[in-house]
């Protein structure tokens, strides 16, 4: 086996793939968190709870409505960003002037009901949802085995995340909203609907969530605790990459699934804390994150 | 055999007979007991809603009433904490007249629990803890632990895997008391069978990606990883094995399998595994019969600590009516002098350290072609006696 | 003279409460009391939210459950311990955290705890997820069992009493004026010539120290250190007791703490456990939309109202 420095290559690389894959779960997580407070200002606490919710669709949606993984990965996030719609319209607007942390504690006491309701419904030790069919097995390489759905997870997240990049950098649907939430005064007199810009914003950061929780429901196990663990780590992501740095998410979010898998392999009891040790440095040399501008 | 059980049978009920006929000692004029259990967390399935339903069939069964007087059962949630399940113990039995504690799940929470009980001189039952400590390091002359332990899990299951041949191990432990636990008397067993522990991962409690460890556990050259750890770790752990193609390249051993969570696992991935439980309800007439009015309450098979928990208390519960108290002290003693029997307690003996040494079973979880219904998923392999199973009794957890 | 009535009053009713109630129940709630009273002298005072405030209560937990095992020290002197451990503490994250404003004090502070959180996890002394079980509570000054219930209610009391004057003090002080200046406008009082980073470093630790004082006795109390005391979901909970009971009102960190815990108190027993997240989580979204002054707050409204 090829080693240097004492090192097993072969084992580092592996450790390093996988960690790119819960990486592209952290991106496309991070990234919803990132477009929602970039353009909204809002803290989107209840973004784990509607990442289960997600992975909880997939698995209802074949359990009752024969619905299978394709259309899910589809319907689902749509359902999901509905309701994400209804939220921000009923519960989110009427305090849209507060100050920022009422909306924090709002979201986190909706992320409290959505997992409390689902501990109640399903209980928390986890369903099971099976890999779709064609996406089973794997491909040997020279380093590890890599099963297809794992690499599947790397395509898609990263094609939805630079997707989404291009459209709110790079088009005029994007300029508008950056636009809008500058000065959306300005914006309402160019006869712009900005509170309906808002609300399909805010709509579309949540169903990212949605999506990524399709997408995890066949490899983690789908429980209602699955999105209060992978928040404050996302929450992390999100605050290193620069609160609203759209690319700054995505490109943390994968980095940051690197350094968790390196931590894996060398020291794995401190896995579930290197990022926050990552996001203190950060935060001390460079407060407004890595890709962030400073106010 | 027969004759024996009838003597004693006779015997037990003589003693019961004049007790009843002297004073009922209880105080409160009830017996209260309070069952502690997860119920809404990972350990749910295991022991928590099922094990109140265990307990009051338990109660119901006994009659409803022991020496004239009422049994009560109350239930609460320890959310897997310390110290939430030992405010709720110590409010039990300082302020609501609890006298005997059953359930008890999370080891961390059984100790802050056991650590209570034992200052108020109450009996704790554990029914569905795996930890040894109670018996060993933290052992009390109140705790009974019933169903099993991690000494009976690594020798029902790791021993006649390391005879067979497979000697170089791997283990990937749940980063806590009872997975320490479990790997630690894992390999003692392995060493002393001639065997390795060639490395271990500990993986944090509720980890939701296994991956990186399943590939720690490709690059060691193991011939079995050993998982200890339990319910949903273990189900995303097993899972997470067979899709990197581990099950093909090596054995895997599930050190704690419970019904439920067999059940959850797709039996293309855990057919065919070897795990110890210290009951399956298929075994014989008696516990499909008991099982199958389980069933119709709770709306599954039990697992092993359903049994455990129903068992513990008809034992005490007969203790209580034989002495004609309910004072923790002459309870125990009756308990530990008179052997459980029942349909989940086989050859069985509460002994003097508190330990609750019984049949266990070494099962083979069935593959999709072997299942006639869904909740055909165990065949048993082998009986393991009690002695086999747990280790002896410390000096210093002798309570005569 | 209204005011101190309604004091009198109070510590009365707190005198006897153990005859009526269950004692620890009480002492729960008083420490989580002394807890969201040392919170809300930041987040209502000071204007600044930490989200790792449950840090600062477990590590004075955990201090004077390792003082009390391994010492043999009497309990005032475990709990000194605690409450000075959590004050160095303080004073280090707090060095860290107060440059920081908004949301982003609030990360800063969440990182830091969930660093400390680790440390409790993984060090040998704490137990890790078992916690740190069995702690005495020994004999206060040598001479009183606090074994006994009703003992240790009235060193609980004792204990909270000193925190609460302590706060009252504090926001009274000119210091406090200044932090109310702080709150109110930030910009104003720097250029008035104060130097805010360093009040808003001293009130974060003197929060700290009394957090980890109510951290500390709350362990003796139980006899238990454990994870929970630090976990991110603890300094959730402290935000909603501040945030339930009025946040920048002198009573209403008192009045959230009694509600939150009673109500856990009451669903903990039976059918209605599984619900204990909902209804939080339910509070948490209506007081953010319908009454952001909390229950004290919104009541001092009405009598404002009606009789101001």
């Amino acid at each position: 086996m090829a080693t240097f420095l004492g090192i097993n290559l072969f084992g580092l690389f592996g450790q390093l793939l996988v960690g790119l894959i819960n990486g592209s779960f952290y991106a496309l997580l991070s990234l919803g968190l990132a477009i929602i407070f970039g353009l909204l200002k809002i803290i989107n606490f209840a973004q784990g709870a509607i990442y289960m919710l997600g992975a909880f669709g997939a698995y209802l949606g074949l359990q009752y409505l024969g619905i299978g993984y394709w259309a899910a990965l589809i319907v689902v996030p749509l359902v999901v960003g509905l309701l994400g719609i209804l939220m921000e319209r009923f519960l989110i607007r009427p305090i849209a002037n507060e100050d920022h942390l009422y909306s924090l504690l709002l979201t986190f006491g909706v992320a409290l009901v959505l997992q409390g309701l689902f501990t109640h419904m399903f209980g928390s030790s986890g369903l099971s949802y099976a890999i779709p069919d064609a996406l089973k097995g794997g491909t040997k390489l020279p380093f590890m085995y890599l099963p297809s759905y794992r690499a599947w997870i790397i395509i898609a997240s990263l094609t939805v995340c630079f997707a989404t990049w291009w459209m709110i950098e790079k088009t005029k649907l994007g300029a508008y909203l950056r636009a809008g939430t500058e000065n959306a005064a300005l914006m309402q007199a160019f006869g712009i609907n900005v509170p309906l810009m808002v609300t399909l914003t805010f709509g579309f950061g949540v169903a990212l969530a949605g999506f990524a929780g399709v997408m995890a429901a066949p490899v983690y196990s789908v429980s209602p605790d699955m999105g209060s663990s992978i928040l404050i780590v996302v929450f992390a992501i999100v605050v290193i990459g620069g609160m609203g740095s759209i690319g700054g998410a995505i490109i943390t979010g994968l980095g940051m699934g690197i350094v968790e898998g390196l931590t894996k392999y060398f020291y794995p009891e401190a896995s579930n804390t290197v990022i926050f040790l990552v996001m203190v440095i950060v935060l001390l040399i460079k407060p407004a994150g890595l890709f962030g501008k400073e106010a | 055999m027969k004759s024996m059980n009838k003597t004693l049978l006779s015997a037990a009920m003589a003693v019961a007979l004049t007790s009843t006929a002297a004073h009922a000692d209880l105080s409160n004029d009830k017996v209260k007991i309070g069952v502690l259990a997860d119920m809404g967390g990972v350990y749910a399935d295991i022991c928590g809603k099922g094990c109140v339903t265990a307990v009051e069939m338990a109660v119901e069964d006994f009659g409803g009433t022991v020496l004239g007087k009422p049994i009560e059962v109350v239930s609460a949630d320890d959310q897997n904490k310390p110290d939430v399940g030992s405010a709720i113990v110590r409010k039990w039995i300082e302020n609501e007249e609890v006298d005997v504690i059953n359930g008890l799940v999370a080891s961390s929470v059984t100790g802050a629990v056991t650590e209570v009980t034992t200052n108020a001189k109450k009996i704790a039952m554990i029914a569905a803890s795996a930890s040894d400590a109670f018996t060993t390091k933290s052992c009390s002359p109140y705790n009974a632990h019933w169903t099993y332990n991690v000494t009976a899990l690594a020798n029902g299951t790791v021993k006649p895997m390391v005879q067979g041949g497979k000697k170089k191990w791997f283990f990937i432990t749940a980063d806590y008391g009872f997975g320490h636990a479990l790997e630690g008397i894992a390999t003692k067993v392995i060493e002393e069978e001639g065997g390795e522990v060639v490395g271990a991962v500990r993986a944090p409690l509720g980890t939701t990606d296994f991956s990186s460890y399943i590939l720690q556990v490709q690059a060691s050259g193991a011939e079995v990883v050993g998982l200890a750890n339990a319910g949903a770790d273990f189900v995303n752990s097993l899972k997470t094995a067979a899709e990197f193609g581990l099950t093909d390249m090596m054995d895997v051993a599930g050190l704690l399998v419970f019904t439920p969570n067999a059940q959850a696992l797709d039996p293309a991935i855990a057919g065919g595994m070897l795990a110890t439980t210290g009951f399956y309800w298929d075994r014989d007439d008696e516990s499909r019969a008991w099982s199958a009015r389980f069933k119709e309450r709770h709306g599954a098979i039990p697992a092993m600590p359903h049994a455990g928990a129903y068992s513990a208390t008809m034992h005490y519960l007969n203790a209580v009516k034989a002495t004609g108290t309910d004072d923790s002290d002459t309870v125990m003693k009756h308990m530990k002098a008179n052997n459980p029997d029942d349909f989940f307690a086989k050859n069985a003996t509460l002994r003097s350290d508190g330990r609750m040494v019984h049949d266990m079973y070494l099962i083979k979880i069935k593959k999709g072609s072997e299942r006639t219904s869904p909740d055909d998923i165990f065949a048993i392999q082998s009986v393991i006696p009690g002695n086999e199973a747990f280790a002896p009794i410390l000096p210093e957890c002798d309570f005569k | 003279m209204k005011i101190s009535k309604l004091y009198i009053g109070l510590l009365g009713v707190a005198l006897v409460a153990p005859f009526v109630m269950y004692p620890v129940l009480l002492m729960k709630i008083l420490c989580f009391a002394l807890f969201a009273c040392a919170f809300n002298l930041l987040l209502g005072f000071v204007g600044l939210l930490s989200f790792g405030h449950a840090v600062f209560l477990g590590t004075g937990g955990y201090v004077t459950g390792y003082l009390m095992m391994n010492t043999g020290l009497t309990p005032e002197l475990g709990i000194l311990g605690g409450t000075v451990a959590a004050a160095l503490l303080g004073a280090i994250y707090g060095k860290l955290s107060v440059k920081r404003e908004g949301i982003y004090f609030a990360m800063v502070t969440l990182a830091l705890a969930q660093l400390m959180f680790f440390v409790f996890l993984q060090a040998p002394f704490t137990g890790g997820e078992d916690g740190m079980q069995g702690i005495p509570r020994g004999y206060l000054f040598g001479l009183i069992d606090l074994s006994d219930n009703l003992n240790m209610y009235y060193f609980v009391l004792a204990v909270f009493l000193f925190g609460f004057w302590l706060i009252n003090r504090t926001v009274h002080s000119p210091f406090g004026q200044v932090l109310k200046a702080i709150r109110e406008n930030e910009p104003r009082a720097t250029s008035l010539g104060y130097n805010v980073n360093d009040y808003k470093w001293v009130a974060f630790i003197i929060s700290a120290a009394l957090s980890g004082l109510a951290g500390s006795t709350k362990t003796l109390v139980f006899q238990l250190a454990s994870l929970t005391d630090v976990h991110w979901h603890m300094s959730g909970e402290v935000v909603l007791m501040t945030l339930l009971g009025g946040m920048g009102t002198i009573f209403g960190p008192l009045v959230g703490a009694a509600a939150v815990v009673g109500l856990q108190n009451f669903l903990s027993g039976g059918e209605l456990g599984n619900y204990v997240h909902i209804i939080m989580g339910l509070i948490f979204i209506v007081c953010v939309l319908a009454f952001r002054g909390g229950i004290v707050g919104e009541i001092q409204k009405i009598v404002k109202r009606n009789f101001g």
